[in-house]
């Protein structure tokens, strides 16, 4: 079941509809379980999600964090590695905006706090990962195993953190100060009035992450590292008889990962929030899994897959505003469905579908 | 009808994208509406009900309610809100909507989400919600909100705070009397200055009634979670009875439920909160503190209805029946006269201000 067997089209057009139509029957099924109309359900998600200037700007919000947390983890994928770590490195990766919005808001316009909160993010982000990096390459633990136990270190970290350290004396959140203008990005709204963005925290950070699709393209299929990875990925042995070192590649794949997670901070905390405050990464980079997953690690992809879920996000909070009887944890289910047939069946339809194409353009066509 | 009042939403929403003449036209609209209520009030209450209960035009009032991360069924301080709520509807039939968050960028989405929607008043449960609510409320002037636990200083909003300290205070001086080790517990949820005040009250209420009495004091953690585990809580009351404490109060939302079960084990007593708990362990639980977040809600509903809305600062005391101690057939074996007796010329002392309970809050420290 090797790629070829199918026309592009069908591998990176057809199989993600067909996924998401199963996708969304299932979950039709549940809504009508509980006593709702799904279709009036659909059009409430599409309305909620496309349907006015605030619902797109909420959609491309979180599709802000998903494309940074999606390369994370696609990054990872190249070079073979399981990176799921997304949560920890993004929450360390506010820590860094954080510092550098609340060493500089005071004093410079936020484009020169910018660059120091990209840098900030990506360096924490990449400190995080890098120790799991080194144990996987030095030591063979694995990855998997040490990603996932430093998001708790990191979860408590910052809980120790933003208890003693960065609380403002006297309140009752767990969270800094509020930036001043120079720590917030523009939102989009006061940039381009024209597109009606409303109150949608959608900000300037949605062009760094677009940026970011960019340069990890250019890093994954355009440069020598960028070939290590893949070749590593690929085939780790014969990576190694050509010459690729193993300890340097997987180290600094794991760096760029954890540094393309830690910039999802900037979204969150500079662009939006103003603060640094707990819990603030609420899942968005285990969902990055999931759509990196989707959109076959690939940017372009990618950004696609970060705007369904960003889609489904914002939708349905719609939805559970609009019909009370989904509540908030239905929508948890839906999206449960969406990420079990667009990532882990993936290629369910598969073998049915190169059944199909290959009677109907093989040599020995039958009607049947 | 539901379906047709859903699209009669979306049709007008889609009529109006631009947020901020929408909320000019909703003022006009509002100033129609409320002449058009008035005539019909004039015509018959009774009349205007069912027009009312019909979902027409004319309602008076669209109130709706915004819980906290915990969600509505916390058995605790927002279930306590949906009471509240409940019963305006079920006294009144006048429907309202209420909302649950998923993650912190969804609290001021909701909070406009209402607003648009012409709804008021809204009230925001939790500290958590002022900064979202200090926005929208600015946003539309004409609305009316209420947040409960913080203050928001706006002419448009009611906040509503209550005197937690009186009524530990009170539930202090139950328990030193009614132990008979002389060592008291207390359990608290979050480590935050608001839960600090609750077991500073109940400090300085067990040493007016026994000035020899040794206080034990635990906190379960400093996030979120410390609201919501049981078990802890528990352990936390288990490890006060082995160092000799015989009554222990909880203030920890969740977890306190862990506290009283962990009382009635032990066949020692529990205090409860927020919500009257007596009747989770008849017999083994001395008293609940109360704290009427429902009455609250519904006081703004009721207000609003009645053109009685008054915005500022409410504070709710003992003298104002905000705080208060429960007394039933649960707990009335346990409570003595002399106890009830001493209760009673302590509540006439603090609302005549004889003796005045210090707020934590106000100089963060407990002198005791």
């Amino acid at each position: 079941m090797s790629a070829g067997q199918l026309p592009r089209w069908v591998d990176y057009g057809l199989i993600p509809v067909l996924n998401l139509a199963a996708a969304f029957l299932v979950s039709g099924l549940v809504v009508i379980l509980i006593g709702e109309n799904p279709i009036d359900a659909v059009k409430i998600l599409l309305w909620g999600s496309l349907g006015y200037g605030e619902g797109v700007g909420f959609t491309l919000f979180f599709a802000t964090n998903f494309i940074f947390t999606g390369l994370a983890v696609a990054v990872a994928f190249h070079a073979g590695m399981f990176n799921i770590g997304g949560e920890g490195q993004a929450y360390l990766g506010g820590l860094g905006v954080a510092m550098a919005c609340l060493a500089m808001d005071q004093y410079v316009p936020w484009w020169v706090t910018l660059p120091f909160a990209v840098l900030g993010s990506a360096l924490m982000g990449a400190a995080w990962a890098f120790i799991p990096a080194w144990l996987q390459a030095r030591r063979g633990s694995h990855v998997v195993i040490t990603t996932i136990m430093f998001n708790f270190i990191a979860a408590s970290l910052m809980v120790y953190l933003l208890n003693n350290v960065l609380k403002k004396a006297g309140s009752m959140q767990s969270e800094t100060r509020t930036f001043e203008d120079g720590g917030r990005l523009p939102f989009l709204n006061d940039i381009f009035p024209g597109f009606g963005f409303d109150y949608a925290p959608v900000n300037l950070s949605l062009f760094v992450a677009l940026l970011a699709c960019v340069l990890v393209w250019l890093l994954i299929w355009r440069t020598k590292l960028g070939f290590e990875i893949r070749s590593f990925g690929a085939n780790p042995t014969a990576a190694v008889y050509a010459g690729i070192s193993p300890v340097r590649t997987i180290i600094v794949t794991m760096l760029i990962s954890g540094g393309l997670a830690g910039m999802m901070a900037i979204n969150e905390i500079m662009g939006s929030q103003h603060r640094l405050l707990i819990d603030y990464v609420a899942g968005y980079g285990f969902v990055g899994i999931a759509v990196a997953l989707m959109g076959r690690s690939h940017p372009v992809g990618i950004v696609l897959a970060a705007i369904l879920f960003g889609m489904l996000y914002q939708g349905g909070a719609e939805l559970s505003f609009e019909m009370p009887a989904i509540t908030r944890d239905m929508i948890v289910v839906i999206q449960g469905l969406v990420i079990l047939f667009a990532g882990a069946l993936e290629y369910m339809f598969r073998p049915a579908l190169i059944r199909l194409f290959a009677s109907g353009t093989g040599p020995s066509a039958q009607a049947a | 009808m539901r379906l047709v009042c859903k699209l009669s939403v979306l049709r007008r929403a889609k009529e109006q994208p631009e947020g901020k003449s929408e909320a000019d036209r909703h003022v006009a609209g509002r100033s129609m509406e409320d002449k058009r209520v008035k005539k019909l009030l004039m015509i018959g209450a009774a009349a205007a009900t069912m027009l009312m209960s019909a979902g027409a035009m004319a309602e008076d009032i669209k109130p709706a309610l915004l819980y906290d991360l915990g969600g509505k069924f916390d058995k605790s301080f927002n279930e306590a809100a949906h009471t509240g709520a409940e019963k305006f509807t079920s006294d009144t039939g006048i429907a309202y909507r209420d909302f649950e968050i998923q993650n912190d960028s969804q609290r001021e989405q909701a909070l406009r989400n209402f607003a648009k929607r012409g709804m008021s008043p809204i009230v925001a449960i939790g500290f958590s919600q002022a900064n979202a609510v200090e926005k929208v409320a600015k946003e539309f002037p004409d609305l009316k909100f209420a947040i409960v636990d913080m203050v928001v200083d706006l002419p448009n909003v009611r906040s509503i705070v209550f005197k937690e300290h009186e009524g530990s205070y009170i539930v202090g001086k139950l328990a030193a009397m009614a132990s008979e080790t002389g060592k008291v517990g207390f359990v608290g949820g979050m480590d935050i200055p608001l839960i600090r005040r609750f077991a500073c009250g109940y400090k300085q209420g067990a040493l007016a009634a026994n000035e020899k009495v040794e206080v034990f004091e635990n906190m379960t953690g400093t996030t979120g979670a410390a609201w919501n585990d049981p078990v802890k809580g528990g352990e936390l009351a288990k490890s006060q009875f082995d160092r000799g404490a015989d009554v222990v109060y909880h203030a920890a939302g969740g977890t306190g439920i862990g506290v009283l079960q962990a009382a009635a084990d032990a066949d020692k007593l529990g205090i409860g909160v927020d919500s009257n708990q007596n009747g989770l362990h008849p017999g083994k639980v001395l008293t609940s503190m109360l704290k009427r977040v429902d009455v609250a809600v519904y006081q703004a509903f009721e207000d609003a209805k009645n053109d009685n809305w008054s915005s500022g600062f409410s504070v709710l005391g003992l003298a104002e029946g905000g705080v208060d101690w429960a007394l039933d057939d649960n707990n009335k074996e346990l409570i003595t006269a002399g106890m009830q007796k001493a209760v009673e010329t302590a509540t006439a002392d603090i609302v005549s201000g004889k003796v005045v309970v210090h707020d934590y809050m106000s100089d963060e420290s407990c002198p005791f």
